[in-house]
């Protein structure tokens, strides 16, 4: 279970956050461009520090302004995937998913099991050797989420997982994601541009207008408030 | 060539219709501009290869002076690289990264000694590190003088070479995204892994070419060390220095120093061209 309250100054008005997603759970968020949706997810994982608040993750307070605690975010345990993937580009995928397991000195016999078990999972065991740069969008998706989930995280964080993805493959890719997280029973963050990424991904849909949660629900409640210039252009035709 | 291909364009874009006739005339005077340029750069360095035979050249590379030169040089532009990128590249690090109070002092500080003319650098090492200098009078105390030493070769290469490495590698530190660094922060690095996984790393070919043209500098170091080190063979005198008093002499000494260090720069430039184009 995650719980969050943060509130932190932007450059053109103040982000104050509160939501909470259960365990298994996948919280979808929409919003304008620039609302503060990618944001709340670099808050959540420590690459951002709150001016105020609250995070708590499966029982573990990883920051609060009141206890003076922030947990940096090397000892977050989060999976944060950027919209970029933002792969490093002088390894390979094996290299790639590797990484977060040598920043946690595990042994090298180990590595090379977990890591091998992993690509296995998500079809790259070809592609093991291969440096980054030479593949494709939803190749790249793939490895961020190996790469991530090879850790094991307590809270999974994706920040517009399948805009990089063919068109043709986002479909497949969707099915794969949703499967992928609910096998991992952690909660998790989508932000997405894509109505349907919100449909097929949310248990919740929560509306951020302007730094403010507007609007939290089952994405059917959400969808219906077509009242909201922003739902009205998002849910679109689609839902009428 | 491709400057004067750049112009054409230029020109085309600027006055569209206009017929091949009247480019002509520029075209020829932008040729011969360029070719004149060329021949004052590289007619010197050839005369050097014109005025000695072979045979005096390898015969002057056996002579002690030029042998001790050139020991010298080396040693003492290697470790003078070794120490600026030691240094160097955390404080590139921190000034690309990190922005706290006074930072544009730093990054000004850190340039002066390309501005500064090399002869006020030796006097200045000399005030400051000399027997009656404002540290050196306390080192004189221990017995420790460095003035005329080896040693000031080194601190005066160091002194006038390190702002090629910083600046270079402070560019190419900007140049990377900071994406890599969070995610791998996410992943479980700290910042030290960060710095020594990913952030060097990815700069890695900015900061080896910004090492090389720092070694060059160190090299060709001239002002600074007869000023703050002297001149003695063996000791202090670095090929620079054993070509301004060999030339006095041995005229064929001197011109055959000086074909080293022309072979040496050639190879500095190829390496940082191949380097950086390899990143590209």
């Amino acid at each position: 279970m995650l719980s969050v309250h943060a509130v932190r100054q932007l450059r053109d008005f103040v982000l104050d956050i509160t939501l909470s997603v259960r365990c298994g759970e996948t919280l979808v968020l929409v919003g304008e461009n620039g609302a503060g949706k990618s944001t709340v997810l670099n808050l959540i994982s420590g690459i951002l520090t709150p001016d105020r608040g609250e995070i708590t993750l499966a029982g573990r307070t990883l920051f609060s302004d009141g206890s003076r605690i922030d947990v940096p975010a090397e000892s977050r345990n989060i999976g944060h995937l950027f919209q970029s993937y933002a792969l490093f580009p002088h390894m390979t995928v094996a290299g790639n998913v590797a990484f977060g397991l040598r920043c946690r000195k595990v042994s090298r016999p180990e590595i090379a099991d977990a890591v091998a078990e992993q690509l296995a999972v998500m079809r790259l065991s070809d592609l093991a050797d291969v440096n980054v740069g030479r593949l494709s969008g939803g190749q790249r998706q793939r490895v961020a989420l190996a790469r991530a989930l090879v850790l094991e995280p307590e809270l999974l964080l994706l920040d517009e997982p399948l805009a990089a993805v063919d068109m043709r493959a986002q479909a497949a890719m969707r099915r794969e994601l949703r499967d992928r997280i609910r096998n991992a029973g952690i909660p998790c963050i989508v932000v997405t541009h894509n109505l349907r990424d919100a449909l097929e991904l949310a248990d919740r849909l929560c509306l951020i207008e302007n730094g403010r949660v507007a609007a939290d629900g089952t994405p059917e409640e959400v969808l219906a408030m077509r009242e909201n210039g922003f739902i009205a252009s998002f849910a679109g035709p689609r839902v009428s | 060539m491709d400057s004067t291909r750049f112009w054409h364009e230029r020109e085309v874009i600027r006055h569209g219709g206009r017929t091949r006739l009247g480019r002509a005339p520029l075209t020829l005077l932008l040729t011969v501009l360029l070719a004149l340029f060329l021949l004052f750069v590289t007619l010197p360095v050839a005369s050097l290869f014109l005025r000695i035979s072979p045979e005096a050249f390898f015969r002057s590379l056996a002579d002690p002076v030029v042998l001790d030169a050139l020991v010298l040089s080396l040693v003492t532009a290697t470790v003078s690289t070794v120490i600026v990128v030691l240094f160097g590249t955390p404080l590139a690090l921190m000034n690309a990264r990190c922005d706290y109070r006074g930072r544009e002092i730093v990054d000004t500080l850190t340039d002066l000694p390309i501005v500064l003319p090399p002869a006020v650098a030796g006097i200045a090492l000399l005030m400051a590190f000399g027997r009656r200098g404002v540290v050196g009078q306390y080192l004189d105390g221990f017995g420790v003088s460095v003035a005329f030493t080896t040693v000031a070769v080194i601190l005066a290469q160091v002194f006038v070479a390190s702002p090629f490495y910083i600046r270079q590698a402070r560019a190419s530190f900007e140049a990377i995204d900071r994406l890599y660094e969070d995610a791998a922060r996410t992943l479980g690095a700290s910042p030290t892994t960060v710095a020594l996984r990913i952030t060097i790393p990815l700069a890695w070919s900015g900061l080896v070419s910004g090492a090389i043209l720092s070694f060059a500098r160190a090299l060709g170091e001239f002002g600074a060390t007869i000023m703050f080190a002297g001149n003695f063979q063996g000791r202090t005198q670095t090929m620079p220095l054993a070509i301004y008093t060999t030339m006095q002499g041995d005229l064929s000494a001197a011109i055959s120093l000086a074909i080293v260090l022309v072979v040496i720069s050639f190879a500095v430039i190829a390496a940082v061209q191949i380097i950086t184009r390899r990143n590209t």
